[in-house]
């Protein structure tokens, strides 16, 4: 049927080119070298884990990031230099996956703001903007008034302003970021007409998706991305769902990570048919044990950190039952979450967690003031003492307790982090991505940490993206997808395989 | 339209006052001392107009009434040298617009927060305005009051100036590019970013437009008197950014317009005139006007916390 709506005389000229293309924050290498090579009139999808670069690279080729290395060729010039607008003037229009509107504005506006370019003192034709969204949203199906201001739109509808954006563009390179992540079927069903009316017309889209059963629906070839790499590029025709998602994982579980001792202890939360509507959380049922590391593995907007946040308070579940200790509990605030002995240390370490400008002392003490001032005066010796402990024993490579938390590397931040929520003396552990961002060395230290703390008796939550470290330090493993748990592996039973196929809602998958 | 609701309402608050007064106090619309009122209220709605710009932009500027008082002394020793009114007025807004390029490359190119680039160019411009003039009042020659004409043209020339100004900038902000520029950026400066608008141009634009128009204030008021003092704009920075927020300006970014911003300047300048007419004591006007700019934050936290709730 794919083969069928390519008109058999349609040349495939290379329209983008990549060489090499190499993207570096810090420390950390997102992009090592990725090839890529896209022709006019074919889909092209781009697949790879979370954090394999995808997003690093679509944000190289229209120009909102600048590569530390390699070509790109655009309609084979080289094209350096590029600029947000430069990309758009050679034609690259991208749908993001988080809209990048502005919420102030009408939907005319935004629409019109990506498209026209002119003359800071040109008029502004309001009419033939107005006429233009409408023409443009009428084209792909959606219901949504010019006149609309954007903040007032729900998430898919925003989804859509973006796509009439790209259509509008008259781009020849249509790079679309997850653009399904936030739709209904209907509307999924707009998008994928919109796709193959544009390679009909001879665009290249750039598809990105988790979504393998949409990859074969629309793609004609796919790209797989690996840890910053490209790791070959094939026809979807060829390939079978298995193949696909070795080529996404394959590779061996380097790092030796520290064994689990003994068996699990008594329950210490038990989680039954959880929901929150505003997170996308959907009916979870969970336990995790006194001295068990429980892997919460799944994909970016699985609904594995709005599972967290439920469960610390910070979002109100509207459904379900928690246990702690064999008592039902509510938690309606992290304050009640800390006095029920629950600590959450949250993904993002620079907005939630490590406060860069106070010294590491503070930083370890300020959730569990009343723990360690029962008076209620804080008091510098105290303080300094019980963050001298957590240094030596965390060891943590800082110049003393007053040093400020930012003069500190990432993983060491973490390990600050991870001692803020042991000062409060927990018994359960959430901890979200805790080796994001932190270096190899200290990744080892880290896991040494979390296994430590659950041979103490500590139930551990973990949600990790990485995929061996899910596998590695996990005594089982918890698969979520679209707000629900959709795995329970056992430790013998998780393998990369097993997860990934869980993750993208693959039944069973064969070698 | 919910769009200008804040307009609106505003505007139905000035209409009421103004009813109250025709209905009690009628002297108040006494043709001389009318206008004289509206011709002294010209320069504030001037600095209004173009603090309303850079708070749109999500920034703010809070070193303007310093600029005032540099623009009005250079300008004023311009005229007191014998220099013309032209040369004058010129200096007042080459001075204005150079102060504002400090403030918008420091914030805009350095990337420096814009409350604490303005605060201290604030107490910059006060310590030279100290130094240079040790609280001297400049004395300004003949032809300078009223641009050289009757008290009454010359009261309708400054009005004529600020009214003008006020309408193209308004349409400006409505129909032209530059001015949807302004509300992209300040909407959200990324995505202003991805849809190839430079947003560090815009910021550095709108406060060379403040500097610029602090000046023409400056000379709106120099005018207006047959002396100048160097703290003459001690406090502007606070009614003009008053009058911004009370007209529908969100602090924010991205939100606003200049009729809004007339109409709260009106509302908060005729508190105390309205108070007088009433034969109230004057002493609640600042009580007055506090409440009027809490009833407009708290509109604007409603707003926020409604279209949270949306998504």
């Amino acid at each position: 049927m794919r083969n069928g709506e390519h008109d058999g005389d349609l040349v495939l000229k290379p329209l983008l080119q990549l060489s090499g293309i190499a993207k570096s924050f810090g420390a950390v290498r997102a992009l090592k070298g990725v090839s890529f090579g896209l022709k006019a009139g074919e889909v092209h999808a781009l697949l790879g884990e979370n954090g394999a670069g995808k997003s690093t690279l679509i944000k190289v080729i229209t120009g909102a990031h600048r590569a530390d290395g390699g070509t790109m060729e655009v309609n084979g010039e080289v094209v350096s230099e590029l600029t947000p607008a430069a990309a758009r003037e050679l034609g690259i229009a991208c749908i993001y996956q988080q809209p990048a509107l502005f919420p102030d504005l009408s939907v005319a506006e935004n629409i019109a703001l990506r498209l026209e370019k002119t003359g800071l003192l040109v008029k502004v034709k309001w009419a033939a903007r107005r006429r233009r969204a409408a023409e443009l949203l009428g084209r792909i199906g959606a219901e949504i008034s010019p006149d609309a201001e954007v903040r007032s739109l729900s998430m898919p509808e925003q989804q859509l302003v973006e796509i009439a954006c790209a259509l509008g563009s008259g781009a020849k390179i249509v790079i679309m970021d997850e653009p399904t992540a936030s739709l209904t079927q209907k509307e999924q069903h707009l998008l994928f007409k919109v796709v193959r009316d544009l390679r009909k017309s001879g665009v290249g889209v750039i598809y990105i998706s988790h979504r393998l059963e949409e990859i074969f629906a629309l793609a004609d070839r796919v790209t797989v991305l690996r840890d910053g790499e490209s790791v070959g590029t094939n026809p979807v025709d060829g390939l079978t769902e298995a193949q696909m998602i070795k080529l996404m994982v394959g590779r061996e579980v380097e790092a030796i990570y520290p064994p689990a001792e003994g068996e699990p202890g008594e329950l210490v939360l038990s989680v039954k048919g959880l929901s929150c509507a505003a997170g996308g959380v959907e009916d979870v049922s969970l336990d995790v044990r006194a001295g068990e590391i429980v892997g919460l593995a799944g994909l970016v907007g699985a609904g594995r950190t709005e599972l967290a946040r439920v469960l610390f308070g910070i979002t109100a579940a509207d459904g379900g039952e928690i246990f702690l200790n064999g008592n039902a509990v509510r938690i309606r605030s992290p304050r009640e979450a800390i006095s029920h002995r629950i600590a959450y240390v949250p993904e993002d370490r620079r907005r939630h967690g490590v406060i860069l400008d106070m010294a590491i002392s503070a930083n370890m003490t300020m959730a569990s003031h009343g723990k360690i001032f029962p008076k209620g005066l804080l008091k510098s010796g105290v303080e300094t003492e019980a963050a001298k402990n957590f240094i030596r024993d965390l060891g943590i490579k800082a110049s003393g307790p007053e040093a400020p938390g930012g003069s500190l590397s990432g993983g060491n931040q973490q390990k600050v982090s991870v001692a803020r929520w042991l000062a409060t003396e927990p018994k359960l552990l959430i901890l979200d991505e805790p080796t994001q961002g932190v270096d190899v060395g200290a990744k080892g230290e880290i896991h040494r940490i979390i296994r430590e703390l659950a041979k103490e008796g500590l139930a551990v939550l973990m949600i990790s993206s990485d995929l061996p470290e899910v596998l590695g330090m996990s005594d089982r493993v918890a698969v979520m997808r679209g707000g629900q748990i959709v795995a329970m592996l056992e430790k013998g039973e998780a393998d990369a395989h097993t997860v990934m196929a869980a993750a993208l809602g693959r039944g069973e998958v064969a070698e | 339209m919910k769009a200008y609701s804040r307009e609106l309402t505003v505007g139905a608050a000035l209409v009421l006052l103004m009813a109250a007064l025709v209905l009690f106090a009628p002297n108040f619309f006494e043709a001389q001392p009318f206008i004289s009122r509206l011709a002294s209220q010209m320069p504030a709605l001037v600095a209004a107009i173009g603090v309303a710009l850079v708070i749109m932009t999500r920034q703010i500027d809070i070193s303007i009434g310093a600029q005032f008082g540099m623009c009005a002394v250079i300008a004023g020793t311009a005229a007191a040298a014998g220099m013309t009114m032209g040369v004058a007025v010129a200096c007042a807004l080459g001075a204005g617009a150079v102060m504002g390029a400090a403030n918008g490359f420091l914030v805009a190119y350095l990337g420096l927060p814009s409350i604490v680039v303005t605060l201290a160019t604030m107490v910059t411009w006060q310590e030279v305005l100290r130094l240079w003039q040790k609280g001297r009042m400049i004395a300004l020659p003949e032809g300078v009051q009223w641009f050289g004409m009757s008290q009454g043209a010359g009261q309708a020339a400054v009005i004529t100036i600020a009214a003008l100004l006020l309408a193209s900038a308004a349409w400006a902000m409505k129909n032209l590019f530059a001015g949807r520029h302004i509300y992209a950026t300040g909407s959200d400066a990324e995505a202003a970013r991805l849809a190839g608008i430079n947003p560090k141009a815009v910021t550095f634009g709108t406060f060379l437009g403040m500097g610029a128009l602090t000046g023409l204030a400056a000379a709106l008021n120099l005018v207006q008197s047959p002396q100048i003092q160097p703290n003459c704009g001690d406090g502007l920075e606070l009614k003009a950014i008053a009058a911004a927020v009370v007209g529908g300006v969100a602090i924010t970014g991205g939100r606003g317009t200049l009729w809004g911003v007339l109409l709260g300047l009106m509302l908060l300048a005729n508190v105390n005139p309205a108070l007088t007419h009433f034969h109230l004591p004057p002493y609640w006007e600042k009580a007055i006007q506090g409440l009027v700019i809490l009833l407009a934050v708290g509109a604007d936290g409603m707003r926020r916390r409604n279209g949270r709730k949306n998504k």
